[in-house]
């Protein structure tokens, strides 16, 4: 689905990027994990061909002979065929503009349209089963600038659900909602990704909740890969404390079996605060 | 959006018959509809000419080509501040305060005061094309000054519209002062001025509009992702520097022919594109038509003002349009600062 080999990336002279490499299988659910400044974000805009690598190749899809070999490089898509295949969920999910909930759904038919905004399918159907399935209907006539964070996510994730992609893409989405919500969005996340065989790649900052949803991690430090592999492999505590330069417990869930990440303040300090 | 589009048409001809029957000389309201009517193919032979014969020159030959340039000048600038603020997604981007009018007018200035095209059979076509070039350059100029580290702010943008204007300003007053020219006549144009224009001025601005209006359209769609930001647009699917790019373009285009024949007239292109999003919704399909058409009715009602407030006496047209723009600007400025960007 994704291969990604020896990608180099450099803004001016600062280095962010440097001989990352590896694979991510169709259906999928893979994590990009890595502190500030660790180039996450920069390798998702080298995937969703946004920016291009000054080194190296990013390969989407497969060559669709049944090999099973990568397809072609994400510079040879236009950006219509890449928006009838991939979908970005950002940070920031919508500007308040002053287009309703239906109307900004419906932009993601955007690249199956013709010039006059026609379609061939019924894409009426379709965005009313994507509105109920979130339960976006009640808010349908609603304008942007009027929904809360929560909201304007789901909205943003229904408009990636009317791309129909086979690849999603996720900036750091759960960054301004609360726990409840978080969790709400990688649930909805998770079935649609079930149901439609989705492959995601999500770039996230919570360890925790990254055990909890990916089933590949990838760990990045300034621009190069740590590590690749399940999150029982990734989220060692010696790892996250190389990394991140703090001292962690890693238990096991006592549900679920993943790891989760238990955060605590710095041994000095809990020694001062004792007396 | 044909109940938008009929209003707003409803609205532009009956100004237009308004306007056409008020000014200095006083024609009674029959004879300005029979003037009308009788031109009108077929009814020729019905009507009767009970009017004097001066009325029908009035009507004819200096206040209907008035009110046309007025329109096409006013869809124009309209067109072209819908068509800045969409692709840089700033709410007051319009053809005046990003300098790209005033850039046009050292063009055209230029062209008119040295000579060098005056009285020339097509100096009426050279113009705007010599405005045109160097109302791109003051755009790709205001646009340089206002990036930083690669992006554009609104309040830089204003910054550097504003340098840049006082800039083209003097340059274009010092060409004036340099001129062995009637003086009036020219601070008249640079003001902006709809006086003693022939029909032959519409037929000059008339395919800039057409062209404009109809790329413009094409890209209404697009222009609506624009507004959910770029990158957004970027994986919808939108090739947004060439998008970008076509549009300021075209509205430069547009810009720089209504600058070349009437002058500077300023913040017509920001108060009309945001007086239809308040109407009618974002939606640049209709926003785009709408503000032709009511950029038509607006300029034409200032200049209607501009010729009869003080009658005989006429105000400049830029002095009405910024009278009411400027306040508007200020009010959209505060609104910014407390709401919603982009």
């Amino acid at each position: 689905m994704i291969e990604v080999q020896g990608v180099e990336k450099n803004y001016g002279s600062a280095k962010v990027l440097s001989d990352v490499g590896f694979q991510v299988n169709e259906g999928a659910f893979f994590g990009i994990l890595g502190p500030n400044g660790s180039g996450k974000s920069t390798l998702l805009k080298l995937i969703s061909g946004i920016e291009k690598a000054d080194a190296g190749e990013v390969r989407l899809g497969d060559a669709g002979d049944g090999s099973g070999r990568a397809g072609r490089l994400v510079g040879e898509y236009s950006r219509k065929e890449l928006a009838k295949w991939l979908a970005v969920l950002e940070q920031e999910a919508l500007p308040p503009v002053g287009f309703t909930v239906r109307e900004v759904v419906e932009m993601g038919r955007f690249p199956f349209q013709n010039w006059l905004g026609e379609e061939a399918e019924d894409a009426g159907r379709q965005i009313d089963t994507i509105l109920a399935k979130l339960g976006l209907q009640s808010l349908e006539e609603r304008t942007i600038d009027q929904l809360s964070g929560g909201e304007k996510q789901r909205v943003a994730l229904a408009k990636a659900m009317a791309q129909r992609p086979r690849l999603l893409l996720l900036d750091e989405p759960t960054t301004y909602l609360d726990i409840g919500r978080q969790i709400q969005l990688m649930d909805r996340i998770r079935e649609w990704q079930r149901e439609a065989k989705l492959t995601v790649v999500a770039v996230l900052h919570d360890l925790n909740l990254a055990a909890l949803y990916c089933d590949r991690l990838l760990l990045l430090n300034r621009g190069r890969i740590v590590g690749v592999g399940s999150p029982q492999e990734i989220l060692t505590a010696e790892r996250i404390s190389e990394i991140y330069g703090i001292e962690p417990l890693v238990t096991r869930h006592p549900a679920l079996g993943v790891p989760q990440v238990l955060l605590q303040p710095h041994a000095e300090e809990r020694g001062s605060g004792e007396r | 959006m044909l109940i938008w589009g009929g209003a707003s048409f409803a609205l532009l001809l009956l100004s237009a018959v308004v306007s056409l029957s008020l000014g200095s000389a006083r024609l009674p309201l029959a004879d300005v509809w029979g003037i009308l009517l009788s031109r009108l193919p077929g009814l020729s032979h019905a009507i009767q000419p009970r009017w004097p014969d001066a009325s029908e020159q009035i009507i004819l030959k200096i206040r209907l080509p008035r009110i046309v340039l007025a329109i096409l000048a006013g869809a124009c600038l309209s067109l072209a501040g819908a068509g800045f603020q969409g692709v840089l997604r700033n709410p007051l981007a319009d053809p005046y305060t990003l300098g790209v009018a005033s850039g046009s007018a050292v063009g055209a200035a230029f062209l008119i005061l040295t000579g060098l095209s005056f009285g020339a059979l097509y100096a009426q076509w050279t113009i705007p094309i010599v405005a045109f070039a160097t109302g791109l350059l003051s755009l790709a100029l205001v646009l340089r000054l206002a990036r930083v580290q690669g992006r554009i702010r609104m309040e830089t943008l204003l910054l550097a519209g504003v340098v840049l204007q006082a800039f083209l300003g003097s340059m274009v007053s010092f060409m004036v002062s340099m001129s062995d020219k009637v003086i009036n006549e020219i601070v008249f144009w640079m003001l902006g001025s709809l006086a003693l224009r022939g029909w032959s001025f519409s037929a000059v601005l008339a395919p800039y509009l057409a062209i404009g209006l109809v790329v413009l359209l094409g890209y209404a769609r697009s222009l609506n992702l624009f507004a959910l930001g770029e990158r957004q647009a970027a994986h919808l699917g939108i090739r947004v520097e060439r998008t970008k790019l076509t549009v300021l373009v075209v509205s430069t285009f547009m810009t720089a022919a209504a600058v070349s024949i009437v002058g500077i007239i300023g913040f017509v292109g920001l108060v009309v594109p945001h007086l239809v999003r308040l109407l009618a919704g974002p939606d640049y399909r209709l926003l785009l038509p709408l503000s032709a058409l009511l950029g038509g009715a607006y300029m034409l009602w200032a200049d209607t003002l501009a010729r009869t407030l003080l009658s005989p006496t006429e105000i400049p047209i830029g002095v009405v349009t910024a009278f009411l723009g400027a306040p508007f600007f200020a009010y959209l400025l505060r609104r910014n600062k407390h709401g919603a960007r982009g």
